[in-house]
């Protein structure tokens, strides 16, 4: 499922200017460092994988780009601002959207209401307006509904707009996850695992959609994932982690290419 | 409303109308005095709904069963009377509001915000110490006597009907005006909570706390609007059950009544909240009624629980409450 390949000029593309940097960013749970020393950046545009076996901090990492953890030490520099920690609803203002790993969805909501849940921070009218449908309040609605349905579309979920997620298979729940990060129209989205115990058809849906938000869209994406087949395919660059600290940084052949990686993952003979 | 199509539901509602009418259909009464009785409980449940609105609310947007909805009540009440000795009632009103609103805010600063992202027993233990705290604190601010509250509710009973039956039917009309708050109350609810972006974002905070701030929405000023709204339901009953029954301590237990009503309604419903108060009601007053006599009476003490024992059985979820479905 080699998608790069299917879609020539867009193996070699040239990549933007840096959006998101992180410099030296150390965490830990008590005595359990989670990160140590990590530095990487994200340019503007392009696929950027964060990959390591598990428990190497992948996780901890998006945690503390969209704010949920402070790290200890380090900064996080995001569109030139420059801050030692986030925080979630900061972050999701400057734009940086995510999903989760393990699905955080609004079970008891339908896919529609999730998806403009996702558009929390666009609601500018007056709450008295909003309750009694008037004027701009229910031009705003309109226009928020129209952006919504054209995500459902595009995510090829139109026929469950109204059922609750609760009730929806896995794979089409990670797929409102992703419509509800995409709903804010982010500069940035972090996808945690997005392709997580799916099958291999699932995980080809998941795959096109991601490119297809990368690149009609131009939304810089920073993706974490197990299936090697998957990370290669997709990104443009990888950064491995293990043991919380930062082993390879490069294209896809580099990485697979380092001996840190392999033994990484294969482990070494003591 | 897909859950009013189960068979289940269907069956308990007909087993139900069966189960109310038995006393006309055995002769046991005749009509008149049995809509007397009957509309009697249906007003009451109203007043039961009006606790459950508040519990219902809190659990939808914070997940947290909220122990202390009966003592807000009886802060709500104990410091309008006292208020109101000062002050116009209007004014009272305003101003017990404000406390409130003040009072969500307490809540979300010192109790909720230290506990984000825990679970739900958790946060139900700490409304517990939220109960306690409002009971004795509302009593050493205000006192502990029993207090008159007068807000205006007629109380002359009124006989409707008359030219249909013979004598007629006796309603209260306190418990009619109560009625008729709650339904404003609860039409204004509704609204606020399907229309509004603000309504969603409560129903998305009461799904998921990280997912929520993930997309933006600020957890302690939803959490400070939901307590808000709690307090003005609060309110609410508090005036409606004050100037019915006095204000007095045991305005904190009409809570416990409200717990069977949200199991029978669903947790997080509050078309069921107000339906399973209007069925508690009605069903613990003809039960105290016609099969009382039989039992020797005090059915009403434990007809509620009794129902929400065995809904708690076999409709673990309530009549309206969104179906559990737990992947493991």
């Amino acid at each position: 499922m080699n998608l790069r390949e299917l879609e020539p000029g867009t193996a070699d593309r040239e990549l933007g200017a840096t959006i998101l940097a992180v410099e030296g960013v150390s965490l830990a749970f008590g005595g359990v460092k989670a990160l140590t020393d990590v530095s990487f950046e994200v340019r503007e545009g392009e696929i950027r994988a964060i990959i390591g076996p598990n428990g190497a901090g992948k996780s901890s990492m998006l945690n503390v780009i969209n704010g949920v953890y402070r790290p200890h030490a380090g900064k996080i520099s995001f569109r030139g601002e420059t801050r030692t920690h986030m925080d979630p609803r900061h972050s999701a203002k400057l734009g940086i959207a995510r999903t989760f790993q393990s699905l955080a969805l609004f079970k008891g909501m339908s896919v529609l209401d999730n998806i403009l849940a996702g558009r929390s921070l666009m609601m500018k009218s007056n709450l008295l307006l909003q309750a009694l449908r008037l004027g701009p309040a229910l031009r705003e609605e309109i226009e928020h509904r129209k952006r919504v349905e054209e995500i459902i579309d595009f995510l090829e979920i139109p026929h469950v707009r109204k059922t609750p997620v609760g009730r929806l298979p896995y794979g089409l729940q990670k797929r409102v996850d992703l419509g509800r990060a995409l709903a804010a129209e982010p500069r940035v989205l972090l996808l945690d695992e997005p392709m997580a115990g799916m099958n291999m058809e699932e995980k080809q849906d998941m795959s096109r959609f991601i490119l297809d938000v990368n690149e009609e869209f131009g939304t810089t994406i920073v993706l974490i994932e197990h299936d090697m087949g998957v990370v290669m395919d997709l990104s443009d660059r990888v950064v491995v982690l293990d043991y919380g600290r930062k082993i390879a940084d490069g294209t896809p052949e580099e990485v697979r290419a380092s001996q840190a990686v392999i033994d990484a993952y294969l482990g070494v003979k003591h | 409303m897909e859950a009013l199509r189960r068979p289940s539901t269907i069956a308990f509602f007909v087993l139900l109308a069966i189960a109310a009418v038995m006393p006309l259909a055995l002769g046991q009464a005749k009509f008149p005095q049995w809509l007397e009785v009957a509309l009697g409980g249906l007003l009451t449940g109203v007043l039961y709904s009006l606790v459950a609105i508040g519990l219902v609310l809190i659990f939808k947007a914070s997940g947290v069963f909220n122990f202390a909805q009966g003592s807000m009540v009886l802060f709500a009440a104990l410091t309008l009377v006292r208020l109101a000795e000062k002050m116009p009632l209007a004014l009272a009103i305003v101003v017990t509001l404000l406390v409130m609103i003040a009072l969500a805010w307490a809540i979300e600063r010192w109790v909720l915000r230290p506990l984000v992202n825990q679970d739900g027993i958790v946060l139900f233990m700490a409304t517990l110490g939220i109960a306690y705290f409002l009971d004795g604190f509302g009593q050493a601010v205000w006192g502990s006597d029993i207090y008159t509250l007068h807000v205006g509710m007629p109380k002359e009973p009124k006989i409707i009907l008359e030219s249909v039956f013979d004598g007629g039917v006796l309603v209260d009309m306190e418990d009619f005006v109560a009625a008729i708050i709650a339904a404003v109350l609860v039409a204004a609810l509704t609204l606020f909570f399907q229309k509004t972006s603000t309504g969603r974002a409560l129903r998305a905070v009461a799904d998921d706390h990280q997912a929520a701030q993930s997309i933006g929405i600020p957890l302690n000023r939803i959490w400070v609007i939901v307590w808000s709204v709690a307090g003005l339901v609060a309110l609410v009953a508090g005036i409606v059950w004050g100037s019915k029954l006095g204000v007095q301590f045991s305005l904190s237990q009409v809570a416990l009544k409200a717990l069977p009503v949200v199991i029978l309604g669903g947790f997080t419903s509050i078309p069921g909240a107000i339906v399973g108060g209007l069925l508690i009601g009605l069903g613990e007053k003809l039960s105290e009624v016609y099969l009382g006599p039989f039992f020797g009476g005090g059915i009403e003490a434990w007809f509620a629980y009794v129902l929400a024992l065995v809904f708690l059985l076999f409709r673990p979820e309530g009549l309206f409450g969104e179906k559990i479905i737990d992947r493991v």
